[in-house]
């Protein structure tokens, strides 16, 4: 086995937000019927996470597992652990119409922080990044400019961000050159 | 901007992460078809001055395709629909026909 490695070799960039590759992180996409009692079980038993509601992220300690669509979740996870989710999914799955694949090699996660995170991800994406309409908990699946992108909040003052690998030095320093200092608009500041 | 509803993942899309996909409810015609049905089929579209009813997908988002009805003149947007359906919703269309008299139908 070779050494895995993240696309951008674990890359910073300290603007008025800090934007950090995260390193080699695991990423199990699964496919099936999220309507079916049966998938959802499966699903628990092997991850040990609740299905998510629509556009839902939940944890369970390392694991987040995110509501893509309606036949669609990802789940995230240490690198290790990524082939054992996906056999373990395989199994749990077995007889329905479903599937689980180990995609950790064709993504790449990113970790935005600092208070001005929203307005970061605001310039870049046409979601709606206002409090209120977006916060922690929910996984949006929308465009970074040019490419296809999703995050979520862990909590107020941080986005990770999910990318393809393909596009992971252009994602990257496009939401590092819409964090560079002197760039703040000053959008969903606290009231005062 | 053009902003439609996704019906899947709920998420009120501008058209920056949509795809279009032309005319909706469009009959395919097959190997048994004749050659002036599958012309008709490949390039004949209604393209009308007001009602349409139109594929689209959300591309940059969930990816699934939906049906939308909108208006080509006034940009209005009547209502948004799965994919999984031949023709559009009975309510929807009892609708588009209250607020555009002498509507001729979706047909
Ligand atoms: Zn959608």
């Amino acid at each position: 086995m070779s050494e895995a490695v993240s696309a951008l070799g674990g890359a910073t960039f300290e603007g008025y937000c800090i934007l950090r590759d995260a390193g080699p992180t695991g990423m199990v996409t699964i496919r099936g019927d999220l309507g079916a009692a049966a998938f959802g079980k499966a699903v628990k038993k092997a991850t040990g996470c609740a299905l998510p509601k629509q556009r839902e992220i939940v944890t369970n300690g390392g694991r987040r597992l995110a509501w893509m669509s309606p036949d669609e979740l990802l789940l995230i996870c240490d690198q290790g652990e990524a082939p054992g989710m996906a056999a373990a999914l395989a199994e749990t799955l077995k007889g329905q119409h479903a599937l689980a694949l180990d995609v950790s090699d064709a993504r790449a996660l990113f970790r935005l922080e600092g208070a001005g995170c929203r307005e970061v991800i605001a310039k870049l994406s046409p979601a709606n990044l206002a409090p209120g309409a977006f916060g922690p908990g929910e996984m949006r699946r929308t465009r970074l400019a040019q490419v296809a992108g999703a995050f979520h909040m862990p909590d107020e003052s941080s986005v990770e961000i999910v990318v393809f690998r393909s596009v992971a030095r252009y994602a990257f320093d496009l939401i590092a050159n819409a964090a560079r200092p002197g760039s703040e608009v000053g959008l969903f500041a606290p009231a005062p | 901007m053009l902003i439609l509803d996704c019906p899947y993942c709920g998420i009120r899309a501008d058209e920056t992460e949509l795809a279009p996909g032309g005319e909706a409810h469009l009959t395919r015609v097959g190997p048994e078809g004749s050659d002036a049905a599958f012309e008709s089929y490949l390039f004949d579209r209604k393209n009308p001055k007001g009602v349409h009813f139109e594929r689209w997908r959300h591309a940059a988002g969930c990816g699934k395709w939906f049906h939308a009805a909108r208006n080509t003149v006034t940009l209005e947007v009547y209502g948004t629909y799965p994919a999984q359906v031949t023709e559009p919703p009975k309510a929807l269309l009892a609708a588009i026909s209250k607020k555009v008299p002498g509507w001729e139908g979706w047909q």
